[in-house]
């Protein structure tokens, strides 16, 4: 393991990194299960890359979250908004308590990502697909205006069923973009599924390599990466910053549900309520003991 | 009275965005693989590093232009109605309008004149789809003096809007001293029989029908609506004032455009009988832009026979 981490990377950061994606996904079932409703599965499988980019790899100012020369962040599959505010509320944007008002009426917490309503979004999205069409016109803007960030794009591998991902995997590449940096959330389920012979009577979006092929015919740098081993996704993501005149993609192998065991694998966790028995044991899970089901302990 | 015609107003989009391209260096050209005519290849030949080619992929290159707007760049959009307003309509949506990002969507091809190419060209929804947009301003000029200066409008206004520009050469109503006014109508024509109102390349048609009603005794009033959201309330309940009977008239659907938005206005602050003139409920053909005016009521003298039926009946 240790190998593998990259210069001037110790075990002790690898440990943070872990610990901030348990804290996301500790935020993302409090608040889900406060608001009574929300998306659970992506946000879990989200949760490790979302750490390692806020806590590791985007230049950015939670202080100033409009600073002209911050990495942009865009959360293309909005559905995991929760994941993402989780991520920003520990890492200073605004107070973790907030994650509270998630879903609710008057929220900046909007049930998906609004940019008018919350500093520190990049863009408004929600409905699927758009989201790397935004990046890319932000990393053309940048590199029109001087502008030395990088902007990263989230999807999901659902998501990759949209037909605008493809005109922007067509587009970029003409403009020989590599500070656009997309990662897919590869956890391979949707919302519900294509029947057929696998978990619970559905199949994954994509063919095993299927996204790995399209990417690259498409003309994209193809970079893989265990999205739930942080110390990987910061070697990969270093390496996605090192621009050869291709943007990139980098697929993450991830699990929907990802750290609470009865809702990995399976698609119907996607966004479900949670019984107060299952809140219990999923703290337990994540390690963070309540004796609480109401509210938002802490 | 016959209208003299104007320039076409896709050269006044090349040429007008390409001048303030150079005033202004934020401003870029964002083009759906149709520069060649939409007349964004002016704009290419005088900023080859401002023009930025999309593709045929309409939807991307509205999240493209959002994304450009948030780095402070302003784009503008060079493709056709259909494919700027219905194809990524929800990119436009919310990528744009609900971000308020400032992006300036400014097709051709309005209308019925599209060249000959029939009905996936031809959008007749096109003003009630982006009024009813919640944050999109919608405007349509009424000949190329007015669209010059729509644009040079646009690209001052900070925020999304939606501009229809036409492809053809029409008539030229407005003399070289006329001021736009953003959300402001305008008296074209005086009278006190009845108030005719109208939007964009219909309106110099409609001066025209007053003209030939003239000459029937009918004296119209006509009233130009080159912006359709904000609405100037004021003017049409004026116009309503004033003769107590109004007619709309527009090259698109009667259904929700200008005749929609006249009749709301009227019907909360002065109910008055409206009659719209405009396409019902139809997918127009291809065919020579004269035979589409008269298939579809919208040359002068079909609007002037339409004024004449409903004013008198048989």
């Amino acid at each position: 393991m240790s190998e593998s981490l990259p210069a001037g990377f110790d075990v002790g950061e690898t440990d943070r990194l872990r610990e901030v994606g348990r804290r996301i996904r500790v935020e993302v079932i409090r608040a889900v299960n406060h608001a009574r409703a929300g998306h659970i599965g992506g946000p879990l499988s989200a949760a490790d890359i979302l750490a390692v980019l806020y806590f590791h790899i985007l230049r950015i100012r939670p202080e100033e979250p409009t600073w002209p020369d911050r990495d942009r962040f865009i959360l293309s599959k909005g559905h995991s908004s929760i994941a993402l505010y989780a991520a920003m509320a520990l890492r200073g944007y605004f107070p973790v308590e907030e994650l509270s008002t998630f879903d609710a009426a008057h929220s900046r917490l909007q049930g998906h990502p609004d940019m008018t309503r919350l500093p520190g979004l990049d863009m408004s999205t929600g409905s699927l697909g758009m989201g790397l069409s935004a990046g890319m016109g932000i990393a053309l803007g940048a590199r029109l205006t001087g502008n030395a960030c990088r902007t990263y794009v989230m999807l999901g591998d659902g998501e990759c069923q949209e037909g605008e991902v493809w005109e922007a995997a067509m587009a970029a590449p003409r403009y020989g973009l590599d500070s656009l940096i997309a990662i897919v959330d590869h956890n391979r389920l949707q919302q519900y599924g294509w029947p057929g012979d696998g978990p619970d009577g559905r199949i994954p979006p994509q063919q095993p390599g299927e996204l790995v092929a399209k990417w690259s015919a498409f003309g994209w740098r193809v970079l893989e990466v265990d999205g739930h081993d942080p110390a990987e996704i910061v070697r990969v993501l270093e390496e996605a910053g090192r621009g050869d005149g291709r943007p990139v993609v980098v697929i993450a192998y991830t699990v929907k549900g990802k750290g609470v065991s009865f809702m990995e694998g399976h698609y119907f966790w996607h966004t479900r309520a949670i019984k107060p028995e299952e809140f219990a044991q999923a703290m337990a899970e994540l390690g963070e003991p309540t004796t609480s089901t109401g509210g938002v302990p802490r | 009275m016959t209208l003299p015609l104007g320039r076409p107003m896709r050269e006044i989009f090349g040429e007008t965005v390409a001048e303030l391209a150079t005033e202004d260096p934020r401003i870029v050209m964002l083009d759906g693989d149709l520069g060649s005519s939409t007349r964004a290849d002016i704009f290419e030949k005088a900023h080859p590093d401002k023009y930025l080619q999309m593709g045929i992929a309409e939807q991307n290159m509205m999240g493209v232009a959002a994304g450009l707007a948030t780095m402070g760049l302003i784009p503008f959009i060079s493709t056709f109605v259909s494919f700027a307003v219905v194809r990524p309509l929800d990119q436009v949506r919310l990528l744009i309008a609900q971000t308020g990002l400032n992006v300036k969507i400014t097709p051709g091809y309005a209308g019925l004149f599209t060249g000959q190419t029939g009905m996936s060209h031809i959008i007749v929804d096109d003003i009630s789809i982006m009024r009813a947009m919640p944050g999109m301003v919608t405007v349509s000029p009424a000949d190329d003096v007015e669209a010059r200066q729509v644009l040079r409008w646009a690209a001052a206004y900070e925020g999304p809007c939606y501009v229809r520009l036409v492809r053809d050469a029409t008539q030229r109503l407005f003399g070289d001293d006329y001021e736009f006014m953003f959300g402001r109508a305008v008296t074209v024509r005086t009278g006190s029989d009845v108030t005719l109102i109208s939007t964009g390349t219909q309106t110099p048609r409609v001066v025209e029908a007053a003209e030939l009603l003239a000459a029937d005794g009918i004296d119209a009033h006509v009233i130009h609506v080159p912006t359709l959201k904000p609405l100037d309330v004021g003017a049409i309940v004026a116009g309503a004032e004033r003769t107590g009977r109004v007619i709309t008239v527009e090259e698109h659907t009667i259904i929700g455009g200008l005749g929609g938005a006249v009749a709301e206005t009227l019907s909360e602050h002065r109910p008055t009988t409206v009659n719209r003139i405009g396409l019902r409920d139809v997918y127009p053909e291809s065919g020579p832009n004269d035979a589409l005016l008269d298939m579809y009521g919208l040359s002068a003298a079909r609007v002037a026979e339409q004024v004449r039926a409903i004013l008198r009946p048989t």
